[in-house]
């Protein structure tokens, strides 16, 4: 025998869980002084180069860096950025295609947080399902290489929305592609207005100077705010371009 | 897809709820759901017929709200349903605006649960 069915009211984020963890994650981070960026894009983005290039230079000029990297099989990308020195965790998420919070506090048991300057987390490379996951970091990075064409932030406006910068990839290229990098700028800005954009290529070298710049910033401001400040004379600079 | 470990916490949390209440059966569970949640409908409810069998939640519908996404302009003062996910610009005056105010939403908001009473013979 049942009863008439009765309506509760619940009113319960489901990502409670994976959020509550990432606050407290985000606090253990601050205590310890570490800076936690994360980087998502597509497979084959250059996520792992650019990281690689990162970790190098940041150990030369004296930082201490270390990074955790997201893969659904292989240990291929932790032994690509183990070169660099730096000390390397891979997560092996099986058929799981994202981070969460639980599966970086996992692979920070055995680090000690205070003995870092930053922390990168590269998670795996999918630009869907990173997107409702929150990780604890203070910086999420979004990359785009020139070969997937200017439109990638308008098919998947989530994950571009939840980031704080976009960094556009394999610039070496962009001549080759036809890469347009003015609609690839207003994009970011149909989708995230006053995301700042830093093209670069690992390969070649270009922008590098002024990625390494913008981190070099980070590590010394408390908050990401400055991060906004430069877009509006960038994005009036592409204006004019496109005037022109 | 992350869909399907998104319905197995929907129906973890409901199940918490249903034993809470002392026991009973769901018959429909209430989301909302936003376009910047990075859920896709369609996946969500192929996935959660899947994950609630064998649950207190076995036949249950699933009843989505969609909440639109809203942005706030800082020139006009108010909150405004954005057109396009592909552009957040507010209706009025068409200035883009990055302060989301709604539409990240992926909440339970509520369940239908009937209570099972015991056989009286």
């Amino acid at each position: 025998m049942s009863g008439r069915p009765r309506m509760v009211k619940v009113r319960q984020n489901v990502l409670k869980h994976n959020d509550l963890l990432a606050r407290m994650l985000r606090g253990r981070f601050e205590e310890a002084g570490v800076l936690v960026i994360s980087l998502v894009s597509t497979p084959g983005a250059g996520k792992t180069a650019l990281l690689e290039r990162t970790l190098t230079r940041m150990r030369a000029d004296g930082l201490r860096v270390a990074a955790l990297v997201g893969d659904l099989a292989t240990e291929n990308d932790a032994r690509r950025l183990a070169r660099s020195e730096a000390p390397v965790k891979q997560i092996v998420t099986g058929t799981i295609c994202h981070l969460d919070a639980e599966m970086v506090q996992h692979a920070l048991d055995d680090w000690s947080l205070a003995d870092l300057d930053i922390l990168f987390i590269e998670n795996v490379g999918n630009l869907v399902c990173p997107s409702s996951y929150d990780l604890g970091e203070r910086l999420r990075l979004v990359l785009m290489s020139v070969t997937e064409g200017e439109d990638k932030p308008l098919k998947y406006p989530t994950i571009f929305n939840t980031a704080d910068v976009c960094v556009i990839t394999k610039m070496d290229l962009a001549d080759a592609v036809e890469f347009d990098l003015y609609a690839a700028r207003e994009n970011v800005q149909a989708i995230r207005p006053g995301m700042r954009t830093i093209e670069l290529s690992v390969k070649s070298g270009e922008g590098m100077e002024s990625y390494f710049d913008f981190l070099c910033d980070l590590c010394v401001s408390p908050r990401p705010s400055a991060l906004k400040a430069s877009v509006n004379a960038e994005t009036a600079e592409i204006r004019r371009g496109a005037a022109e | 897809m992350h869909e399907l470990s998104i319905a197995l916490s929907m129906i973890e949390m409901a199940n918490e709820e249903v034993v809470r209440r002392g026991g009973g059966r769901v018959t429909a569970l209430h989301l909302k759901l936003g376009p910047l949640s990075g859920v896709v409908r369609e996946a969500l409810e192929f996935s959660y017929e899947i994950a609630c069998q064998d649950t207190a939640l076995e036949g249950s519908r699933l009843i989505i709200e969609d909440v639109p996404v809203m942005v706030h302009c800082a020139r006009c003062r108010q909150d405004t349903v954005v057109e396009s996910i592909q552009s957040l610009r507010c209706v009025r005056c068409g200035e883009l605006s990055s302060e989301v105010v709604q539409g990240r939403d992926l909440e339970v908001v509520a369940l239908e649960i009937e209570e099972v009473e015991e056989l009286v013979t």
